[in-house]
């Protein structure tokens, strides 16, 4: 069953013809992905060839979705128009959008998030700033390379691309329900809550892997989500142990300012509701590997 | 991005934010033409990042033009709380103060919106105020759609407690503070003490505001950065669009992907624990693609790290497979050489994900004298540490 996005997912792309989208087409496709459109005003009408597959340009989201039924939109717009194209995704009612675009300045991702609660939140977004989603063997949405790990039991969500790709790498022998990078900057669509709510009631998936890192409270709050709402075992790791107050590390969200958002109070945190959290990657993969094993 | 004071001061200014006269100066000797221009007294303030400039020292009342080339002398080159003063800002002496306010906006990650925090317990860190005294605080949410019009403001006042006859210039100023907010792209403008003076009026006497970064494409803020302040290392980085941040220890490091660059300065940090306790040279974020052009570019600035004894390279390969980062690292150090760099501290290599053996392989067929492979990222991080140690 995996959570938010499975075989029979139809996925439209916004920003296909740009340089990234037209890559990321491709490697989707060849996953197995259902890419049953392209967006873009100015190509409208137009079909652009991947491989041999035929994939139409459609001039809004609202018209892709009634041409193909699409119910997921993965964005790849570069960051000045990302607001424009979210808010266009909100107002044609897509089920889920997923951001890729990084470097999006904060006040429209808090625009785009109010306009969305305003609409009633019809549309689940993930993102911006993150790699996708992937249900293994079934679809693939974003950037997560497809072939690191097979399908199987264990759910993950994280803040951060490569340590996803690392600990899917890590645990490829068990396999993955559906993996999903939700992003690290401050303002986010879907949280760590939200996939462990999903995770918890989906039937495919025995396990939770959570990686967070510095900045905010996230981790804190999933913490306590878990304490009260999570049956299922949660594994956890928090990247940002050694970082410097007051720098940001990479991810715009990525900061510890004053005693707030240190990787040592999520850390805390987590083991206070009952998580496993490794010191490295691989130790929580160890550990995930021991609880399934077990 | 933060700004200094006299940054802010000019840009709540702009946004009709009512706030004394000033102007920065950066040489003690133009501390009297500006003193003059505001009647022949000032206030003197250093202009550093960083909270208690006041108990430092680093502000002083000049009561004459004469008087605050002296303070100025004093101030500039001051180190307060290890930031060093290059500006000072000449401002207009404060009418008698009757009472201090605070009020900011802010974001609110927690709540994925803005937020507005008003007291009327100002003139000290409102952290302390919040600690103390968490009634005399009120936080109130911000639509980021809504925004702040006159019924918002007067919403926020009354939540705390303004007296009544400041009310509608609080308003004001918390009307014209939204305008910064939102027109400059800010994550936070606080004003810290908003003055009640002798005349009834209401005035912005110190702020601080914090710029996004990622909106810089639709302002001009080329004046706003500090070049100053910049670590040349970190400057140089920036020049080249790199990632980058300069720390305090020993073993460069480069990686693809900010989580998993953070992810390797810890292991780096618990690997220096066995070996003299030796800690990671910087962050540095190649991104996923990682093409030898980049890696040359992180390299070199690495390389330049005069506090850098060994190098550790941490790279996944995910859709940029291994055997690509792989030739990406020989060329890298090819390009280097060429350029006359030199090449001369040990790299620890470490790749994994696709692709992983074909990439490994092309680092063994290389055979380069300086490049040691290491095929788990703990195992890597601990011979970085110990070669790091051994070099120092």
């Amino acid at each position: 069953m995996a959570i938010w996005l499975n075989k029979d997912s139809k996925v439209i792309v916004q920003g296909m013809t740009g340089a990234t989208g037209m890559k990321h087409t491709k490697l989707m496709l060849g996953d197995g992905t259902e890419v049953v459109g392209g967006v873009n005003p100015r190509k409208a009408g137009q079909t652009v060839d991947f491989d041999g597959t035929e994939v139409p340009v459609f001039g809004t989201v609202k018209e892709a979705i009634e041409k193909t039924g699409a119910n997921v939109s993965v964005i790849f717009v570069p960051e000045k128009f990302t607001k424009d194209a979210v808010i266009e995704a909100i107002d044609a009612e897509i089920p889920l959008a997923v951001v890729i675009t990084e470097g999006i300045a904060v006040h429209d991702s808090a625009n785009f998030w109010a306009y969305a609660g305003k609409k009633g939140n019809k549309t689940r977004i993930i993102g911006p700033n993150c790699p996708g989603i992937i249900t293994p063997g079934q679809s693939n949405v974003g950037i997560i390379p497809g072939d690191i790990t097979k399908p199987g039991r264990i759910g993950l969500v994280s803040k951060s691309g490569t340590l996803t790709y690392q600990m899917m790498y890590e645990l490829r022998d068990i396999g993955f329900s559906t993996a999903v990078g939700i992003g690290g900057d401050p303002i986010i669509g879907t949280t760590h809550i939200d996939a462990l709510a999903a995770f918890q009631a989906d039937p495919d998936t025995d396990l939770i892997v959570m990686i967070g890192e510095i900045g905010g409270d996230a981790e804190e709050r999933a913490a306590a989500f878990i304490k009260e709402n999570v049956t299922k075992p949660v594994v956890g790791y928090v990247a940002g142990f050694t970082a410097p107050e007051g720098k940001t590390m990479g991810h715009a969200g990525a900061i510890v300012s004053g005693s707030s958002g240190t990787a040592q109070a999520k850390k805390e945190a987590l083991e206070a509701a009952g998580v496993k959290v490794g010191k490295t990657p691989t130790e929580t993969a160890k550990l995930a590997r021991e609880i399934l094993g077990g | 991005m933060d700004l200094f004071e006299y940054q802010a001061r000019d840009l709540f200014a702009k946004h009709d934010v009512p706030v004394l006269a000033g102007e920065v100066i950066d040489t003690p000797e133009a501390a009297r033409a500006a003193t003059e221009r505001l009647g022949g007294k000032s206030v003197v303030k250093a202009q550093v990042k960083v909270g208690g400039r006041g108990k430092a020292g680093g502000v002083k009342l000049a009561a004459t033009a004469d008087e605050a080339v002296a303070r100025a002398t004093d101030i500039l080159g001051m180190d307060i709380k290890g930031h060093t003063v290059h500006k000072v800002m000449i401002a207009e002496t404060a009418p008698e103060i009757l009472e201090e306010y605070y009020v900011s906006f802010l974001l609110d990650r927690a709540n994925r919106t803005f937020l507005s925090i008003a007291s009327v317990e100002g003139g000290m860190e409102i952290e302390e105020v919040a600690a103390t005294r968490p009634d005399a605080v009120a936080k109130i949410a911000i639509d980021a759609i809504d925004g702040v019009d006159e019924a918002k403001a007067r919403e926020i006042v009354e939540a705390a407690k303004f007296p009544a006859e400041v009310a509608d210039r609080v308003v004001n100023v918390l009307v014209t503070l939204w305008d910064t907010f939102i027109k400059s792209d800010a994550l936070l403008v606080e004003v810290n003490p908003l003055a009640k003076v002798a005349s009834g009026d209401v005035i912005a006497l110190d702020g601080k505001v914090s710029l996004d970064d990622n909106a810089e494409f639709r302002h001009d803020w080329d004046e706003l950065h500090d070049k100053a302040a910049a670590n040349p290392l970190e400057a140089a980085a920036k020049e080249k669009n790199l990632n980058y941040v300069k720390l305090d220890g020993e073993v460069g490091i480069i990686g693809n992907g900010a989580g998993l660059v953070m992810s390797t300065l810890d292991v780096v940090a618990y690997a220096g624990e066995n070996h003299g306790g030796v800690k990671p040279a910087n962050f540095l974020d190649i991104g996923g693609g990682a093409s030898a052009q980049v890696m040359a570019n992180g390299l070199e600035i690495i390389l330049g790290d005069p506090d850098v004894k060994s190098v550790f390279v941490n790279v996944f390969g995910g859709i940029t497979a291994c055997d690509e980062v792989a030739n990406g690292i020989v060329q890298a150090l090819q390009l280097l050489e060429d350029r006359g760099e030199n090449v001369s501290k040990p790299l620890v290599v470490r790749l994994d994900g696709n692709n992983a053996e074909l990439g490994r392989q092309i680092l063994t067929d290389a055979n380069h004298p300086l490049v040691q492979r290491v095929d788990t990222m703990d195992g890597a991080a601990d011979k970085a540490a110990e070669l790091a140690h051994a070099a120092k």
